[in-house]
């Protein structure tokens, strides 16, 4: 008998510490098929970032380095600019990307850098205890929003692929989804192409990807990932922008 | 026949791999495991398909699928 899926080699065999259900697994496995299937394992940089996944370079069996909160950007265009040629990715969650490091994620996007970044939006601070994040939705409740996300106080779900794709230097920005597996492979399949954009020069990609976060949604894994197919997905569609 | 084979220990009893099988070859056990989880089992051998949607989803690495 053949094995028709099993465990990437680039991620380690490892057991993670993220709670049941918890996206971060999911994406840390796609990106790491997508390392193997395009062989750049022994040129590959990752950069981790503050937030749940800040350890993931104990998962990635690769060169992974990490960032102070939101700075992967900066990180990112450093390497890549002094190593040319290492392809160089960055990890974000939303709080890291979207809140503290909006300034460096832009830039580096309209800088048009040639390096990947993988943005996964699950709503929240997971790391800190479950906070509002700038794209925490309208009503949503959350540990600093316990009533919900009022748009007066709080302002809008801050759309990053939709800003970004406005961008000149931005060579391509798609929105996916990991809550079931036909999505979790388009997801595969965007950042496969995130990748291969890096290795023909063509500049900044961005690949946002919606991902569950049971615990702070406060919903069971099997709720948190309807909740992210049914009404995430209302407020971020999912497709290429740019 | 394709299967498939899950690892009892490393999972975490998300329940993600029952959610999607479609065709009913798994449940969570009644047993935890040393992690305190309770991890899935097969239970309808005849009917996977090999898929692999069980194992896509599984954000703990837990399934090999065979075929
Ligand atoms: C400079 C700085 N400010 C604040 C923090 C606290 N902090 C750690 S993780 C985090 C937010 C993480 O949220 P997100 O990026 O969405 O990642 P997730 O855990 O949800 O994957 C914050 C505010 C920090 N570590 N450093
Ligand atoms: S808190 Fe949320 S994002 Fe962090 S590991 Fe748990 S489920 Fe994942
Ligand atoms: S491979 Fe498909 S049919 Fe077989 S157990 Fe997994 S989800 Fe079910
Ligand atoms: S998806 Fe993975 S971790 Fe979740 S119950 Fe199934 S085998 Fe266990
Ligand atoms: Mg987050």
């Amino acid at each position: 008998m053949d094995k028709i899926f099993e465990k990437p080699e680039s991620i380690r065999d490892k057991e993670t510490h993220y709670c049941p259900g918890c996206g971060h697994g999911i994406v840390h496995r796609v990106i790491c098929e997508v390392v193997d299937d395009l062989g750049i394992r022994e040129k590959l940089i990752g950069i981790a970032p503050v937030g749940c996944a800040v350890i993931a370079y104990d998962y990635w069996d690769f060169d992974v380095t990490e960032a102070a909160h939101g700075r992967v950007p900066a990180v990112a265009t450093g390497i890549k600019r002094s190593l040319p040629d290492r392809i160089v990715f960055g990890y974000q969650g939303d709080g890291d990307l979207g809140a503290i490091g909006t300034a460096e994620i832009i830039h580096a996007a309209n800088r048009g850098e040639n390096i990947t970044i993988i943005f996964v939006n699950n709503t929240v601070y997971g790391m800190t205890g479950g906070q509002m994040a700038p794209t925490t939705l309208i009503k949503q409740k959350t540990a600093t929003t316990p009533s919900g996300r009022e748009q007066k106080t709080h302002g809008f779900p801050l759309k990053v692929c939709e800003l970004l794709s406005v961008l000149p230097g931005v060579a391509y920005a798609e929105r996916v989804s990991v809550h079931n597996p036909q999505n979790v492979l388009k997801a595969k399949k965007a950042i496969k192409k995130a990748f291969e954009n890096q290795i023909k020069g063509l500049g900044f990609s961005i690949v946002e990807v919606l991902s569950p976060c049971p615990t702070y949604l406060g919903l069971s894994s099997k709720d948190a990932v309807k909740w992210v197919g049914e009404e995430l997905v209302k407020e971020y569609p999912l497709g290429v922008f740019r | 026949m394709p299967k498939i084979k899950i690892d009892p220990e490393k999972c975490k009893g998300c329940g993600l791999c029952v959610l999607y099988c479609q065709k009913g070859c798994i449940k969570q056990s009644k047993l935890l495991n040393k992690k305190g989880a309770y991890p899935v089992e097969i239970i309808e051998k005849d009917g996977c398909t090999g898929c692999s949607f069980c194992a896509i989803i599984c954000p703990d690495l837990c399934i090999t699928v065979y075929k």
